[in-house]
């Protein structure tokens, strides 16, 4: 296999989970630009605060494209509030680890699904506890 | 696994005529060729063949050929070199936005020094324009460094009206040019060329050995210091197996020279147009013909490049990407930059680079998995139409 990521990596990067966008998506979250190299957007669906869907696309490296298929896994299922709280330290781990110089990757993925939950709040007025002090288009490169 | 090695602007394999000159001169021949002896003198005229065989193809002396250790140290040594002779002179440099690291970056030294450097602009199709270069000439300018070939786009400098601009006004000329090496004809006597690194892994020869040509009668000051070897000009005991490499490796070169590039031209040909028949918005970086006989440079709209090496890499194909995503900050190359190519663009930029085991089978082997992968990519891409 290849020798820069491991196996886990290397399958959500060749076999992404949740790819696509959806239709009446109940909130979208979008972070990076292809400029910046690379770029995410995340779609999702909610019922009774719980994400019962999650697709996503991405422009950008393996390791961006598999953060980003390992923490929609991850999201699908679980309550707003817990979704809230994965970390990017949660998505590495959950992927076996990433490369030192490719940890930033899993930022991307992180901020485009807070970015699609408050696009949720902002549609339907709901506050949430884990979206104190968030801003969709900041720069975000904290490692918590 | 099918394994598809398209990366040989990186290196090249050692080829079995070239790694069995090298043999013998491991343990049999061994002799330090600055001894007075036997063995001595054997390793002495193994270098002297070398010396010969790497001048004949470039059209040089003899005595204008001094080996180092990659075509990097020749980069180095030729700029300080003029830079510390010729200090009372000027401080100022010309150069260009696309040269290699070893270049640019031993200018930004010498930039903390106190010397002057102009990096001068390319056209889009990665051409420097004469009269640009004209234009920049001032009375301290005391180097032109422009490289022969780029090693990211292939394209190849008019390096003899080049030359004859530096030569009107009096400066030196040099030139990297480690990736013309034994792919299009050079004559240095013919191109007007100063100063000139070349380097034995891309032309089949072993890593860690390359050299410095210098012309009759140009003064630089040394870079390596030490004892007498390269006629008191680069110390250090003569990387005798590698020298001895790049000999046969340039003697290889000089002979099959045009049907090693009428064979890759072809091959590249048919690379560029079948890829860009078979996968819509593909474009070619770098002039179209003016290039480098091996060189395919392409970019494929809405998808990172990176993540195309790696898919390439699992079906056994080796390419290369100018962008590299290591930081927060993914680094666009600085080549395609300076083309003005938008830097998205430049992200879905991959290299692929052909070389004398390269096949038609190989090719299509490749286009088909690249038409695959590009698909693929394409649908996980957030900004493809």
């Amino acid at each position: 296999m290849n020798n820069m990521y491991n196996e886990i990596v290397m399958d959500h990067f060749m076999n992404p989970r949740n790819v696509g966008e959806i239709e009446n998506a109940d909130g979208i979250g979008m972070y990076g630009s292809p400029v910046c190299g690379d770029m995410t957007s995340v779609y999702i669906k909610v019922d009774n605060d719980r994400i019962t869907d999650a697709k996503f696309k991405t422009f950008g490296c393996g390791s961006a494209i598999a953060s980003s298929s390992i923490a929609t896994e991850l999201m699908k299922g679980k309550t707003i509030d817990e979704v809230l709280a994965i970390t990017t330290k949660q998505i590495v781990s959950e992927l076996g680890g990433l490369p030192d110089a490719k940890v930033h990757c899993s930022v991307l993925a992180r901020h485009a699904i807070k970015s699609a939950i408050y696009d949720y709040a902002q549609k339907t007025g709901k506050t949430y506890a884990g979206l104190a002090g968030f801003n969709p288009d900041a720069d975000e490169d904290d490692d918590e | 696994m099918k394994q598809v090695y398209l990366d040989y602007s990186a290196t090249t394999p050692v080829k079995k005529e070239v790694l069995e000159e090298m043999i013998p001169f491991f343990s049999e021949n061994f002799g330090n060729p600055s001894s007075a002896y036997t063995i001595g003198y054997k390793s002495r005229g193994a270098v002297d063949l070398a010396r010969q065989r790497v001048a004949s193809l470039v059209g040089a002396k003899e005595k204008e050929i001094f080996f180092t250790s990659s075509g990097t140290e020749a980069n180095n040594w030729a700029i300080f070199g003029v830079c510390d002779a010729m200090k009372d002179k000027g401080n100022h440099i010309i150069t260009t936005k696309i040269e290699h690291p070893a270049v640019l970056n031993h200018c930004e030294f010498l930039e903390k020094r106190g010397y002057k450097v102009t990096y001068l602009d390319v056209q889009k199709d990665g051409i420097v324009d004469p009269k640009a270069l004209e234009d920049a000439i001032t009375k301290d300018v005391i180097l032109i460094s422009i490289m022969l070939i780029n090693n990211e786009i292939g394209t190849i400098q008019p390096l003899k009206e080049l030359c004859q601009i530096a030569k009107k006004h009096n400066i030196l000329f040099h030139t990297d040019a480690v990736q013309a090496l034994g792919n299009i004809p050079l004559d240095v006597k013919e191109l007007g060329i100063d100063l000139m690194s070349i380097s034995a892994h891309k032309i089949y020869g072993p890593k860690g050995v390359g050299a410095l040509y210098i012309k009759d009668g140009v003064k630089i000051s040394n870079f390596m210091h030490g004892g007498s070897q390269e006629h008191a000009k680069r110390a250090g005991t003569e990387n005798l197996t590698g020298i001895v490499g790049f000999g046969k490796a340039a003697e290889i070169a000089k002979e099959h020279l045009m049907e090693h590039i009428d064979r890759l031209t072809e091959l590249r040909d048919y690379f560029i147009d079948r890829v860009m028949l078979k996968i819509p918005n593909v474009a070619l970086n770098g002039h179209r013909s003016l290039r480098h006989p091996g060189n395919a440079n392409l970019r494929f709209d809405y998808i990172e490049g990176e993540s195309m090496l790696l898919f390439l890499d699992v079906k056994g194909i080796s390419v290369s990407t100018g962008s590299a995503c290591a930081s927060e900050e993914t680094t666009p190359s600085h080549v395609l930059t300076a083309l003005q190519i938008p830097i998205e663009q430049i992200h879905s930029s991959v290299r692929f680079t052909l070389g004398d085991f390269t096949t038609m089978e190989d090719l299509d082997y490749t286009i088909e998995e690249l038409a695959v992968i590009v698909e693929k990519l394409r649908q996980i891409s957030p900004i493809s139409k």
